[in-house]
């Protein structure tokens, strides 16, 4: 567990966070890897847990039946990849496959929920945490969405 | 006959002088652009003689509105300035670049234009020596002088009149271009009537245009002449119809890009572009590539532009001022605040032009006015919390 | 003024305005609707990175682009020309032993010597990468003068990115790092997708040591902007290549210009703490 605490500390994700609640995180912590092409997650499937990438790159992708796997978004080593833990139904709604082999700490989610409920100061600091990467991958994706390079170019 | 002296010399010549003058110039090649009536206004045009000019006019202008009205004397310039000024002839509204020949894809020659005679501009009142000079600085001061600029610019003549009366729509004093001409004429006429008789104080601004001089009859001018003529010149320079305080103009401006009042403009301006056309400073042109349909001639031709123009500012697919508003803003903003930064001058010379030709009668110096008297105020704020426009860093936050 | 006799190539006042004949020694379509030209000066041409020429089609009209060569490099000029327009598809369409005319070279460069004893990142997106390349050439012929030279690209789709090949040589031979992103992938892309803002945070720039070059849409530069500065890049070392309606781009006609700066002869390579408040302002 104390090996979980140092990995979790030393990870950008969790800068600044108390040393009491990185214990306690350590406690929710398992390591996971995935090999080229396996997935993370799948679409609908429950989602109990967030990944922390320490090492390869994940494709965040949707399959549509005439079109195969679309890719939204590739997440990079020492990214966290999940959301659907926090909020109902608690369900994935994208697959997540490993590009190239991963490595990463998998955190209970469900147990996560638990610890927050009973102490509010740690779900307001992880709220926190994941609203910045929400935003960020939302900012992201409007810049997709606006599709700059498509007619307006430079040069 | 005495010799006119050089530069800088003062002399006195007769209504009939003018002619003299007028014959002179002609006998040596020059074309004569000069002041004529023609569709209710007082524009320019080519004259002969004296004969040609609208004596015993003036006008009366304001906001929207130009009249014209008789005097009780002959006055050959009591007038002020018209729709047109030298603009249209040292920058005509259209013309060619460039001429040639195309063949399978290849550009080969073509003949150029025909040789041109050179101008004389009579009657050229302060305001627009300056708005040459100002002109001069965009065509000839960068690092690609304009052939064409120079060769109608570098031989013209200019005779420049001190203006006998203030316009309703000037305000030379505030630009600081008038009413007296101070530089860039070879000869400048103040028109003297009354005891006297009707005569004109000459003033000699170059060698050649006291070479002309020798030509025409003349006698020096008296002091009694010369006081007269300063007397005009004052009573005109108190007079003026409207004034703009330029104090940190650039500056005010800089920092109210936002103010509302350029939505208050904007539900006046109808974008019709007058503006533009009759200033003697606006220099935009686009440049245009032609083909001929029946044949191998191509040309590049350049012809007057406005910045009110949607196609202006046309990028891609799109134009970046879309809005009247922020094409009225372009054009008020470059004409005093910008053009100092990009050619180190005001681009307005208080003629007054913009006001009178603005079919809704908008006027700059009101507009000016109006910011300055509540610069800082933020579209939709009524306490003056004003946003600035001036340099901050980005927060380079979320969201 | 005497009438000019018939001439060789196309005569008239016009002096600044008359293109030069440069005959067109290549053409290499980049994709689906880029193509990079090659055209030989009929006379000794030099340029700075950054700068632009404006390219005549015979019979069809003029336009501003990047010159995209290597500025140390003699011989023919390259020039990266995308089609979106009756004049670019008719520059598209040149073929060897065809003519364009040429005026230029124009405007400001990238202050490449500027960047030496740190990092020079150089940001790209889309139509973006080809003004930047005379830049890279030149870090590149003296690696050993920077720290890091590195670019961020990112284009639609896989299909749009430019240059691959030559990227991928100087990854592997000249000491260039490059992450590049597309915003959709495609099923036979394994690289990122994503945005380039995203891949400025993911950089580690260390603030004091880096100059960063920027080009693309003006709203991915200005994410691209917003990103460096969250990383603690100074205003005064983001430099962007911005673009106006540009006609005449000798200062002279007025349409160029974005506040005070006249972009032809002020631009169109601007350094950010200058021209930052005049991008803030709509419609400007």
């Amino acid at each position: 567990m104390d090996s979980f605490e140092r990995l979790l500390r030393g990870h950008g994700f969790f800068h600044g966070l108390d040393p009491a609640y990185l214990s306690l995180l350590a406690g929710c912590a398992r390591n996971v890897r995935f090999g080229s092409g396996t997935f993370l997650f799948r679409e609908s499937e429950p989602a109990g847990e967030f990944f922390v990438l320490r090492e390869g790159k994940v494709a965040l992708e949707i399959a549509a039946p005439e079109r195969g796997p679309l890719v939204v978004q590739t997440v990079p080593e020492g990214g966290v990849i999940g959301f659907s833990w926090l909020f109902e139904p608690h369900r994935w709604e994208f697959d997540a496959r490993a590009v190239e082999p991963v490595r990463a700490i998998a955190l209970d989610g469900v147990c996560l929920r638990g610890k927050c409920e009973q102490d509010p100061r740690l779900g307001y600091d992880l709220m926190q945490r994941f609203a910045r990467i929400a935003v960020q991958r939302l900012q992201a994706t409007r810049l997709q969405l606006l599709d700059v390079y498509g007619h307006a170019g430079t040069g | 006959m005495e010799p006119a002296g050089q530069a800088g010399g003062r002399l006195v010549i007769q209504r009939d002088g003018l002619d003299q003058l007028l014959a002179a110039l002609r006998q040596r090649g020059f074309r004569l652009i000069g002041p004529s009536l023609a569709d209710g206004a007082i524009g320019y045009s080519d004259i002969t003689s004296a004969a040609d000019l609208p004596a015993g006019w003036t006008d009366d202008q304001e906001g929207g509105s130009y009249r014209l009205r008789r005097r009780d004397d002959d006055a050959l310039f009591g007038y002020n300035v018209g729709p047109q000024s030298p603009k249209r002839y040292l920058f005509p509204p259209s013309s060619l670049l460039w001429r040639g020949q195309q063949d399978g894809g290849e550009l080969t020659g073509g003949a150029g234009e025909e040789p041109r005679q050179r101008l004389a501009f009579i009657g050229v009142r302060a305001c627009e020596l300056h708005a040459i000079a100002i002109q001069d600085r965009v065509f000839l001061g960068g690092d690609h002088p304009d052939p064409d600029y120079r060769a109608r610019r570098e031989d013209a003549f200019v005779v420049a009149v001190n203006c006998g009366q203030a316009g309703g729509t000037c305000f030379c004093v505030s630009m600081g271009t008038g009413p007296r001409a101070a530089a860039g004429y070879d000869l400048a006429l103040t028109e003297l009537l009354g005891a006297g008789g009707h005569r004109f104080l000459v003033e000699t601004g170059t060698g050649r245009g006291a070479e002309v001089m020798a030509e025409v009859d003349h006698l020096p001018a008296t002091a009694a002449d010369t006081a007269a003529a300063d007397e005009i010149v004052a009573a005109t320079a108190a007079s003026m119809g409207r004034s703009m305080d330029t104090g940190g103009i650039k500056e005010l401006l800089y920092e109210n890009l936002d103010h509302p009042r350029w939505d208050d403009v904007a539900s006046r301006c109808l974008s019709c572009g007058n503006c533009t056309m009759a200033c003697p400073t606006c220099f935009c042109f686009r440049v245009e590539d032609v083909s001929g349909l029946a044949g191998p001639a191509v040309e590049r031709r350049r012809s007057w532009d406005s910045c009110f123009t949607l196609d202006h500012s046309y990028l891609h697919g799109g134009g970046v001022r879309v809005s009247g508003r922020s094409r009225y803003r372009q054009w008020m903003t470059h004409k005093l605040a910008t053009w100092i930064d990009q050619f180190g001058t005001s681009g307005c010379v208080g003629c007054g032009r913009c006001i009178t030709w603005c079919p809704v009668g908008i006027d700059i110096t009101e507009e000016a006015a109006a910011i300055r008297a509540t610069s800082g105020l933020a579209a939709g704020d009524g306490d003056g919390a004003g946003q600035a426009a001036g340099a901050g860093e980005d927060s380079g936050g979320l969201v | 003024m005497r009438a000019p006799a018939e001439q060789a190539g196309p005569a008239g006042p016009g002096g600044w305005s008359v293109p030069a004949p440069w005959r067109v020694t290549g053409a290499r379509a980049e994709t689906r609707d880029v193509v990079t030209v090659e055209l030989a000066p009929p006379e000794a041409f030099s340029f700075r990175p950054g700068q632009f020429n404006m390219l005549y089609a015979t019979g069809v009209g003029e336009v501003p682009i990047s010159i995209s060569g290597d500025p140390a490099s003699p011989g023919p000029v390259r020039h990266t020309i995308r089609d979106v327009g009756p004049v670019t598809r008719a520059l598209c369409a040149l073929r060897p032993g065809g003519q364009a005319g040429v005026r230029g070279p124009f405007g400001t460069s990238w202050p490449v010597a500027s960047a030496e004893g740190g990092d020079l990142v150089i940001v790209a997106g889309g139509i973006g990468l080809p003004p930047l390349r005379p830049a890279l050439c030149q870090a590149l012929a003296r690696r050993g003068a920077y720290r890091r030279v590195m670019l961020l690209y990112g284009a639609r789709t896989p299909a749009d990115l430019l240059f691959t090949e030559e990227l991928a040589g100087w990854r592997r031979r000249s000491g260039l790092a490059a992450e590049i992103t597309v915003d959709a992938g495609t099923p036979d892309w394994h690289g990122d997708v994503g945005v380039v803002p995203d891949l400025i945070g993911r950089a580690q720039l260390d603030p004091g040591l880096t100059t960063a070059f920027i080009v693309g849409p003006e709203i991915m530069m200005r994410f691209a902007v917003r990103a460096l500065l969250a990383a603690g890049v100074s205003t005064s070392r983001i430099f962007l290549s911005l673009e106006r309606n540009m006609e005449c781009a000798v200062a002279m006609c007025g349409h160029c210009q974005l506040g005070p700066f006249l972009l032809c002869r002020d631009g169109p390579v601007l350094c950010y703490r200058e021209v930052a408040p005049w991008l803030r302002v709509r419609e400007l």
